[in-house]
């Protein structure tokens, strides 16, 4: 589907990187074509009546394709994780995922580092490369073995393709499913110490530093591990990290009552380190957020804590949460919209996420006060296995466009 | 000793089904001070019938009571079928460690189906922590938790309470109110993987005594401080000043990696010998919650000393408690006065 007619959005507040400019955004041949200019003759005149003009939404690290809950979360482009059944460790099967989300939303699939997720044997990356991958991911769990993860950063700073890797020492982390201290203490769950965060960083950060890898820690969630990104950083490191929600809005006391929805991996942290994620999102540290959606039915999520798969479906709530920080005056406006469109579409190395001539038209018009309640009952998402449930919240995506065309909401 | 019915503390505790308004026992930790003392009160009666020749009441006879253990278990199970049968409750035992559980229905199924057997009261035993609430909110009789994971066993720490309540009485130490303040306990072993200490915790704080835990590092749940403990690791100095000794063996089953270098060194610096028992309070209890190891974390002559280890009092206490439970359990189902529906929530 192509756009057909020039469109020009008039009377919104267009959030550009440069910050919060007025006038008119003209999308043709699905292209932005100007920002802040006026509207011309021909075009579909749509008023955005002072609402926020904004890029869509790119997902960095989603476990499914889940249209309705995107499209419902501003979202017009998703990194897929490579943890599929059966795994994006093969070209066909980047080649299909690709293509799975056309025309009304894109999917860039994230090539699987190793064979089966495994961690021990090397995938065809270039081949997945030219099939359509636009980064590589180890996937849920991180590459115990550091010989091949050397290997793996070597290949792909030749490819120069970014690495996303998940950070927990998987020997440390073991059968865990919470961060030890009280609150695992008192429910009785297999916990492992927030350090084990800061060792798959530190060593990450070591490999990739040595070879000259471009390197991005998916989730880093502890005081310790943030300080580590926040060093390489300064030291010219080719390092960025991300984050979801979930560990900026939640600690771990939300595992009371052993509630499933709260059972993510990394688990939830300490109430110190959720505030180190804040100032870490505040001052550049952080510069991905991402929703990691990962939607799961009852049949993984109503079992015992420790038997529940880890995961929430983030897609819907990614944007309110986001702009709760705005709110609190953690970020401006205009890096919001960086941490979850301008950053993750720099990553994947696409023209997009942002407003400026020539970028892709997906936009979006947000209505950031507009009140809403999230509610587990009533998701757009395959599944309501959200931790926010019952929680007032504000901003809601009020108009989507992909590539200049309307997407229903 | 004069048998202690219903009205046995007036002013401990409220009024009718007010005393206990709660439909599961769960947790040690969603029950208040009242509510404890309560429930050791109502086992007092109990006590007293399991020592008659006749044991039987009808007191809950035409009742069904499924013990669902979906973990193995020898003595607890034994405890809680007497408790049932005692009380004239028709008692069946689900051994799910190898029932459909196996075959790959969801412990929610298994719930529902016990549900639509119409049983009065379920009592649970599973090895995930959180399991044994996750089911009480899926059914709609009464149920018991008879241990869950590393979270809870909340009549396990009842019976303890009770246990210690008579050791003190018949040394005429015991308080008038029902209550332990000002008692030291020291609880010894794998503190990580228990249940049991964190009953016992939650309990005998509520009952006024001070707990301290001993553990090697390993063993000991990070945090704990938190709820109100105090933490050792050499054996020796937590046992400085102890009324209480309450020893734990080591769950080897639930231990994922190797967590201590031997049982043999473990006997080295944690094994209570009368040696390491003589730092303690001249007449110090001891405690164990079963199955003990002998020779590992307690030595046999002191596990069998008359006059100190009350190991054998806490079983008895445990079939008491058991009563108590079901029996208050399933007051308002038997339309007990003050019990029934409306009349107090």
């Amino acid at each position: 589907m192509k756009q057909q007619t020039p469109i020009a959005i008039t009377g919104g507040r267009l959030v550009t990187p440069e910050g919060i400019v007025e006038g008119a955004l003209r999308l043709e041949d699905g292209r932005i074509a100007s920002v802040g200019g006026e509207a011309k003759d021909g075009d579909d005149v749509v008023d955005a009546a002072g609402q926020l003009v904004t890029p869509g939404l790119v997902d960095l690290g989603v476990f499914a394709i889940d249209k309705p809950a995107f499209h419902f979360g501003g979202i017009t482009r998703a990194a897929l994780m490579p943890d599929q059944s059966p795994p994006l460790d093969f070209p066909s099967r980047v080649r299909f995922a690709a293509q799975s989300g056309k025309p009304d939303f894109w999917v860039h699939p994230l090539a699987g580092a190793t064979v089966g997720l495994e961690g021990a044997q090397l995938a065809e990356i270039a081949m997945m490369r030219d099939a359509g991958a636009r980064a590589i991911a180890t996937g849920r769990s991180w590459i115990a073995d550091s010989g091949v993860m050397l290997r793996l950063l070597q290949y792909a700073a030749m490819l120069d393709m970014v690495v996303v890797t998940h950070c927990e020492d998987s020997a440390l982390a073991g059968k865990a499913v919470a961060t030890s201290g009280e609150i695992a203490t008192r429910l009785g769950l297999p916990s492992a110490p927030a350090v084990a965060e800061e060792l798959a960083v530190a060593r990450d950060i070591a490999l990739a530093e040595l070879v000259g890898a471009r390197l991005h820690l998916r989730q880093v969630t502890t005081a310790s591990a943030l300080e580590l990104v926040r060093a390489a950083k300064a030291r010219g490191v080719a390092v960025t990290a991300g984050v979801t929600p979930a560990h900026f809005m939640l600690s771990d006391l939300a595992l009371a009552e052993f509630r499933t929805f709260a059972r993510l991996s990394p688990p939830l942290r300490s109430e110190e380190d959720r505030q180190a994620v804040i100032a870490a999102v505040g001052d550049g540290t952080i510069d991905v957020i991402a929703s990691g959606h990962d939607p799961r039915g009852p049949e993984d999520k109503r079992l015992p804590f420790v038997d529940a798969a880890p995961g929430m479906a983030g897609a819907e709530t990614l944007l309110a949460m986001v702009l709760t920080l705005v709110r609190d005056g953690v970020i401006g406006m205009e890096r919001a919209f960086d941490l979850v469109a301008r950053n993750p579409a720099t990553l994947l190395g696409v023209e997009a996420g942002l407003l400026a001539e020539g970028a892709e038209a997906d936009i979006a018009l947000v209505d950031p006060e507009r009140p809403w309640v999230v509610d587990s009952r009533k998701m757009a998402a395959q599944a309501g296995n959200t931790p926010f449930d019952g929680q007032p919240s504000q901003g809601r995506v009020t108009a989507l466009w992909k590539g200049g065309v309307a997407i229903p909401l | 000793m004069t048998s202690l019915q219903n009205s046995s503390s007036p002013g401990r505790y409220p009024a009718g089904g007010r005393a206990f308004p709660h439909r599961d026992l769960i947790s040690i930790g969603s029950l208040q001070t009242h509510e404890i003392l309560f429930l050791l009160d109502e086992a007092e009666q109990w006590v007293e019938l399991n020592r008659q020749p006749s044991k039987h009441t009808d007191a809950l006879a035409g009742l069904t009571i499924i013990n669902a253990f979906f973990e193995n278990s020898t003595r607890t199970l034994l405890s809680f079928e007497i408790a049932g049968k005692r009380l004239g409750a028709d008692v069946v035992n689900m051994h799910a460690a190898q029932s459909s559980v196996k075959k790959g229905e969801t412990l929610i199924d298994t719930a529902v189906t016990l549900n639509a057997m119409r049983a009065d009261a379920i009592v649970i035993r599973h090895g995930s922590s959180g399991a044994v609430g996750l089911i009480a909110g899926k059914v709609d009789c009464p149920v018991l938790n008879a241990g869950d994971g590393s979270h809870e066993h909340p009549t396990q720490a009842l019976l303890d309470a009770l246990a210690l309540r008579h050791k003190l009485r018949e040394r005429g130490e015991a308080s008038s109110d029902g209550m332990t303040n000002g008692l030291a306990v020291t609880i010894c072993g794998d503190i990580l993987h228990s249940r049991v200490a964190r009953s016992n915790i939650l309990c005998l704080q509520a009952l006024g005594a001070t707990v301290r835990l001993c553990a090697p590092p390993a063993l000991m749940p990070s945090g704990v401080e938190a709820m109100g403990v105090s933490v050792f690791h050499r054996f020796e100095d937590a046992l400085a000043g102890s009324d209480v000794v309450m020893m734990l063996r080591l769950q080897n089953e639930r231990m994922d990696g190797q967590f201590i270098p031997s049982p043999r060194e473990y006997r080295h610096l944690y094994g209570l010998t009368q040696d390491r028992l003589a730092l303690a309070k001249p007449q110090a209890i001891v405690m164990h919650p079963g199955p003990m190891n002998r020779g590992v974390e307690i030595e046999s002559d002191v596990a069998d000393m008359p006059e100190r280890s009350i190991i054998t009092q806490q079983v008895e206490m445990g079939v008491a408690i058991r009563m108590a439970c079901l029996d208050v359990l399933t007051r308002k189902a038997r339309k007990i006065p003050g019990w029934g529906e409306g009349e107090w929530v």
